[in-house]
């Protein structure tokens, strides 16, 4: 008798084993990945780092028909202009193929998408993003950024767009280097999941923005991870647009490794109707001082929004400076959206510090704009861009702000009345 | 100008009367200060002529170039010609200074069926107001309000007023928190937008201001009520015995 195969399966966790298997290609190497899902299942809400995200029956709705299943082909989507202007695309199933600037190589890499690991310490034995990632066959690419270089123009990676997008990206910030780079997460709009792991490693010294636009269809769903490792005196900081997906998690692990790193979290939810999204993340300090800051604000009109995160201070980490907040624009009776910070701290000097709201559009505000003679609407509209526009302006990179905020103005003009 | 009706409201949500029958007239060209205790009453009338949402009229009327303004929108009357400079002005974070001005006076225009104002004539303006207030453009440059002093924000409002062009300007308290050159130049700043076609309700605790913009009519407001009406020298008595002699005259 096996113990676990205790629990029956779902109808999701069969189509999701059967659309696995469909894949093809680099059979073996997905083999243990597929058999670990077939074991373990998906997570139940029983699992800390699932609880307010339900898998079993979100990807359970998002599987693909069995035309999908069939059909596993790539499809040719249009061409996106970059996000940033004069971006190097690195397109993620060859990226050998990109144009990159001096003192950037991109290579497939032969070796397979590495789920032994589990960044997310509230996940299960097996790391439940990184698991399908490999179990889907995900596509590795590495992308190498050398030491000391200063990259003038952003690298926008993109995974396929296809009904098999699943990337396995290994990126690696050489020392005292200072890089942009874009994960642009669009189209999908073939109802089959895709998936997407990043390992960051960030040298000491080296000054890295990493934006996340995710803007897919909202008969799409997506897995996406980022882990990253910041060597002494690095900086990280990573700004996330989820305006689009119908069911999306995004985890950001980050493990400060060397005295001096500092992590700076900015983030954008925009919600409406028929959407679940869910950003988690955990912030690890494991030496001494190391700072980090954490904002997300969510705007939600309808669906479901999630944000979990935890800020993790090791027992040597002293001075350490911590701070996450997540603040929710509640539009309509409709939405929701749940927010779980923590601390978990075992150094005693340090600060740390979290907080969470969630509220409507200040009726004080409205009524000074609207005695200067706005309109309601147009007064609205300006607040909820004003209550986004104070993270993406923390940016303070102009190009970048404002290639965000069209994005943002596009999904305000289009969900707002 | 303005004609307040027997005036009674109350906070909408609690039901406190705060205005018990206020009677007041403004004509056109006229300046009007009220004056009156704290918690009389004053800031509240200047919400309800705004209208704000939190107070609800019960009886009485509001006419505003002979028409009913009760059932108008915050937004409506502003583009009709009403302004007003707030005690307590707001800080805004994340929106624009300039995005503001700029989006108040095009939809005031608008509302009017006018056109936009170009962007080089809208900077020429800003310019030209913010010069003669003293205004640093740079402040321009922040969220609206968001870390401007006491004295700025009240500034701030005057600019606002100044380019808006509005035909009836009430002022809650704008004297309070400015320095003795602010206060001058803000008067000056009033005085040079005194027309025939344009009325002011100055709210004020201090004769000092009347020296600067010189009221025709005086009006006191004690628990919700206009108790006694004069010139410019009934401020003066104002100054010298207080208000309890003629609250008390008056019950
Ligand atoms: N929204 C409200 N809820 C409850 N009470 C209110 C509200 N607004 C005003 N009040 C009360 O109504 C009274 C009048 O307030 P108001 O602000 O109009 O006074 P004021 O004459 O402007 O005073 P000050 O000279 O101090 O500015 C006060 O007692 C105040 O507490
Ligand atoms: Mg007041």
């Amino acid at each position: 008798m096996s113990v676990t195969e205790l629990r029956p399966r779902t109808p999701a966790e069969t189509r999701l084993i059967q659309l696995a298997e469909a894949q093809g290609e680099n059979e073996n190497a997905r083999r243990p990945a597929i058999e670990a899902l077939r074991r373990e299942g998906l997570p139940t809400r029983k699992v800390e780092a699932w609880h307010y995200t339900d898998l079993r029956q979100l990807m359970g709705k998002r599987l693909g028909s069995d035309d999908a299943v069939e059909a596993l082909r790539e499809s040719g989507e249009t061409l996106l202009e970059p996000l940033l202007q004069g971006s190097a695309v690195v397109d993620l199933d060859a990226p050998e193929a990109a144009h990159l600037p001096n003192g950037v190589t991109g290579s497939a890499s032969a070796g397979e998408a590495d789920w032994k690991t589990t960044p997310n310490r509230l996940d299960r034995s097996i790391d439940t993003v990184r698991a399908m990632n490999a179990a889907f066959g995900a596509a590795s690419a590495t992308i190498d950024v050398a030491a000391g270089t200063h990259l003038d123009h952003a690298l926008e990676l993109r995974p396929a767009t296809g009904l098999k997008s699943h990337a396995f990206t290994t990126v690696t910030i050489g020392e005292k280097a200072e890089a942009t780079i874009v994960e642009r997460l669009d189209g999908g709009t073939t109802g089959a999941p895709s998936t997407g792991v990043n390992m960051l490693h960030v040298g000491a010294g080296a000054n890295v923005l990493w934006i996340v636009d995710q803007e897919k269809g909202l008969d799409s769903s997506h897995l996406g991870q980022l882990s990253v490792r910041l060597e002494a005196d690095s900086v990280f900081r990573l700004f996330v647009l989820n305006a689009g997906g119908g069911f999306v998690r995004y985890e950001v692990h980050t493990d400060v490794v060397g005295e001096g790193a500092d992590v700076q979290i900015r983030g954008v939810n925009l919600l409406h109707a028929g959407q679940h999204v869910d950003v988690t993340t955990t912030l690890n300090h494991t030496v001494a001082h190391t700072t980090a800051t954490e904002t997300f604000r969510n705007v939600v009109t309808g669906g479901h929004g999630v944000f979990q995160g935890i800020i993790k201070v090791a027992r040597g980490a002293q001075k350490t400076d911590a701070k996450m907040a997540c603040n929710s624009l509640l539009l309509s009776d409709e939405g929701d959206f749940s927010a779980k910070p923590e601390l978990e701290i075992f150094a005693d000097d340090v600060q740390c510090g979290h907080g969470a709201t969630a509220g409507e559009i200040d009726a004080d505000h409205l009524f000074y704009l609207m005695s200067r003679g706005i309109p309601g609407d147009q007064a609205r509209a300006l607040l909820i861009k004003a209550f986004v526009a104070e993270v993406v302006e923390e940016l303070e990179v102009e190009a970048i702000e404002d290639a965000l905020e069209t994005r943002i103005e596009a999904w305000l003009e289009a969900n707002i009345r | 100008m303005l004609e307040i009706k027997n005036l009674h409201a109350r906070v909408a949500d609690e039901g406190t009367e705060i205005l018990r029958g206020v009677d007041l007239t403004v004509n056109d060209g006229e300046i009007a200060a009220i004056m009156g205790p704290n918690g009389s009453g004053k800031s509240t009338l200047s919400y309800i002529l705004a209208g704000r949402e939190d107070y609800e009229v019960t009886e009485g009327d509001i006419l505003y170039n002979g028409e009913s303004i009760l059932e108008m929108e915050p937004d409506e009357r502003a583009a009709s010609g009403l302004f007003l400079a707030f005690q307590y002005p707001l800080e805004i974070p994340g929106v624009a200074t300039m995005t503001f001005l700029k989006t108040a006076l095009n939809a005031q225009r608008k509302a009017r069926d006018e056109d936009e104002l170009t962007t080089p004539e809208f900077m020429r303006r800003v310019k030209a107001a913010a010069g003669d207030l003293k205004i640093n453009p740079e402040m321009l440059k922040r969220p609206l309000n968001v870390g401007f002093s006491g004295g700025e924000k009240k500034r701030a409002e005057i600019l606002q007023m100044a380019l808006l062009e509005p035909k009836l300007c009430v002022m809650d308290e704008t004297d309070s928190g400015l320095d003795i050159d602010a206060l001058k130049i803000v008067a000056d700043g009033v005085n040079a937008l005194r027309s025939p076609e344009r009325s002011f309700l100055v709210i004020t605790h201090y004769q000092r201001l009347l020296d600067y913009i010189v009221p025709d009519t005086v009006h006191v407001l004690s628990n919700g009520r206009i108790v006694k009406t004069g010139d410019k020298d009934l401020a003066l008595q104002l100054e010298r015995e207080g208000y309890s002699q003629i609250i008390e005259e008056a019950a």
